[in-house]
């Protein structure tokens, strides 16, 4: 299984920043999700984030949020999110951070969890609403599993917490370039390239930025901090909803746009 | 976090990582100012002449002559506003202003802590906007407007069913991009760590007043403690005043809405089971993977899918005990209780009534009830009108 340190390593031998699109898994349905997702891959996604749909996504905003409840509408459940992400394994090995809300991981029992989508195939966790303060309840069954843990880094996070957060981090740190939650913004905050130059001074921990990120430019001017990936999702999350009822129009604008990015970058 | 805001092994603060430094910016505050001399006295200024504290303990006579035991009623119906949220918004709005915060937010579903905050914006002149689910915002349209007057800002929720969880989930991400200039004034004793240790402290004056009340006018403890439970504030700050007194039983009374047996209620700790929402892990209403349930009741005020986190550990130790009351029976006592002794009782607290009405003939006459009435049921006309239409008599 590809690890996240072969493909940093690699893109950074060709002085490249990853591409990490996010997707909602199932979202809108299983069949569009995973062949959007395939159509990413091929387009030159380098790492995945994929997302467990949630009822109450309290870090997420709206894009996200109506992904969400499409997929739960459509039948996503924790075991179709297994399946999902195994198909996807079978079409690339490629890394796969996978994002949820705590409750999820909680009552599927948090070392099955992760030793289930181990098995799948994910590379690493991130529990979006479980800060490192409370890392402990997951590092363990992680490590065990065989899973990356990764945490949060936001404008707000002083430098020893950065410390902190580096310390807890075995995939990458997840920098949130704004304050707020999830969604395409039209002005990026200049915050990300202070943010991504401080935590490049305390850690050799990967960082890859997302929240906000919405153009080739934005990506762009991540890229140029210093961040080893970009991460873009509520954009992507608008193209498929855009395209509703229309999956190989959706997978189109999916590739152009993540083509155009990685071009880009 | 200097503590872990634990209850047992609920509680916590299970929020996103950008949420964090504000809190610990609030727990800092509270634990400096709380029990400061200046804080505490502007407090309780407050409290008298502008909530109207002390409020009274009245025997309801013919109440308690129906349902054959002495029920005594804890009076926050009559403070400011109308419940007993004034407390707890009086508390963190005055913490707000010591932080030198400008701005307020906050979540609501009947709509009291919303207008408790509203009227706490005025009076501090900071700018407030108040979060409230379409559905709610539809039943509960007088406090909406009462809060307009008194210059808040009402946000309409769309998301889920447009109640209480929904209002939080938004409150919570609006914080998030606001978290440098904006005081979330949480309204009940749930939520992440600290604010079920705040609410608490700000809500415990009701357990204190009415335990030192029973003494003074009855002579001696009740033996049983009812309040009504949503997030569970104006019963956490009831059932604390007896904590000690294992005799007085302490009762939550939950709202067991259409029907508890077919799912369509908002009986958290009746019928559901752990889980984490809203930054706590507590009973939660769920399915079996743990997406979150839509709730069901007749009171918007305790129409919410989780509860407080002390309220769990309070149930498995047993000392306090936790029942359903089903809509159509809080609509009964609504109204008895408007005829028996001419007071109307907000929904919410009429779910702890409909439970004293359950024991009928079942208690010892000299058996003595307090019950937290929690707020005043003007608010709630309209909604009971349509259940029960008048007659022309």
């Amino acid at each position: 299984m590809k690890t996240y340190k072969q493909v940093f390593s690699e893109l950074k031998e060709q002085n490249n920043t990853a591409l990490i699109p996010f997707f909602v898994l199932g979202d809108p349905d299983f069949d569009t999700s995973l062949e959007v997702i395939k159509a990413s891959i091929d387009a030159g996604a380098d790492i995945l984030e994929l997302g467990i749909p949630f009822s109450d996504p309290i870090a997420d905003g709206p894009t996200i949020q109506k992904a969400d409840i499409r997929a739960i509408r459509a039948g996503m459940n924790v075991a179709k999110a297994l399946e999902l992400v195994r198909k996807v394994k079978e079409h690339r090995d490629i890394p796969i951070g996978l994002l949820m809300y705590y409750n999820l991981v909680y009552q599927y029992g948090t070392e099955k969890f992760f030793k289930d989508f181990h098995e799948a195939g994910v590379n690493s966790v991130l529990i979006a609403d479980l800060s490192i303060d409370d890392a402990d309840e997951i590092t363990g069954p992680a490590a065990s599993a065989g899973l990356d843990t990764v945490f949060m880094a936001t404008p707000v996070t002083d430098p020893e917490r950065m410390k902190l957060v580096a310390s807890k981090t075995t995939g990458f740190i997840y920098t949130v370039s704004v304050l707020g939650v999830t969604g395409s913004r039209e002005k990026l905050s200049d915050t990300a390239e202070g943010l991504v130059g401080k935590l490049k001074e305390l850690t050799d921990v990967p960082v890859c930025v997302g929240f906000g990120i919405s153009t080739p430019e934005q990506a762009v001017a991540v890229a140029k901090a210093g961040a080893d990936g970009v991460i873009i999702g509520s954009k992507i999350v608008s193209l498929v909803e855009r395209n509703l009822g229309d999956r190989d129009k959706a997978i189109v604008e999916v590739s152009t746009f993540l083509a155009e990015v990685k071009n880009a970058i | 976090m200097k503590h872990r805001g634990r209850f047992g092994d609920y509680g916590g603060f299970y929020v996103p990582e950008v949420l964090i430094p504000v809190l610990e910016e609030l727990e800092e505050a509270f634990y400096n100012f709380y029990e400061d001399r200046q804080f505490v006295t502007e407090l309780a200024d407050l409290s008298k002449n502008y909530a109207g504290r002390p409020s009274p303990l009245y025997h309801a006579k013919r109440f308690s002559e129906y349902v054959g035991f002495n029920v005594y009623l804890k009076r926050e119906d009559l403070l400011h506003g109308g419940a007993h949220k004034v407390n707890n918004t009086l508390g963190q709005g005055l913490l707000a202003k010591y932080m030198g915060k400008t701005k307020l937010i906050a979540e609501t579903g009947a709509g009291q802590h919303g207008l408790a905050t509203a009227m706490i914006g005025a009076l501090f002149g900071m700018e407030t906007k108040v979060f409230m689910g379409v559905t709610d915002i539809e039943r509960q349209s007088v406090n909406v407007h009462k809060m307009k007057l008194c210059g808040t800002k009402v946000i309409g929720v769309e998301g889920g069913t447009g109640t209480l969880k929904d209002a939080i989930n938004d409150a919570l991400r609006y914080w998030t991009a606001h978290v440098t200039d904006t005081f979330y004034l949480f309204g009940s004793a749930c939520g992440p760590h600290p604010y079920p240790t705040i609410v608490k402290h700000f809500q415990r004056c009701i357990g204190e007043e009415a335990r030192q009340q029973c003494l003074d006018q009855i002579g001696r403890l009740p033996d049983m403690v009812v309040a009504c439970v949503g997030g569970g504030s104006n019963a956490i700050g009831i059932f604390s005043g007896f904590f000690d007194d294992k005799n007085v039983r302490l009762i939550g009374v939950e709202a067991g809405g259409r029907s508890v047996s077919e799912g369509r209620h908002a009986a958290t700790l009746v019928a559901g089971r752990v889980g984490i929402l809203h930054g706590a892990k507590a009973y939660l209403l769920q399915d079996d993977e743990g997406q979150v349930d839509e709730t069901e009741s007749v009171s918007a005020g305790l129409d919410y899918p989780a509860v407080g986190p002390e309220h769990c550990l309070l149930k498995d130790t047993g000392r306090a005990e936790y029942v359903a009351a089903e809509d159509e029976d809080v609509l009964d006592v609504f109204e008895l209780l408007s005829k028996t002794e001419g007071i109307l009782p907000a929904l919410e607290s009429s779910h702890a009534l409909a439970y004293l009405v359950s024991q009928k003939g079942k208690l010892d006459p000299e058996q003595i009830a307090v019950v937290n009435l929690s707020g005043r049921g003007d608010k709630d006309v309209s909604i009971v009108e349509k259940h029960r239409p008048l007659l022309n008599d």
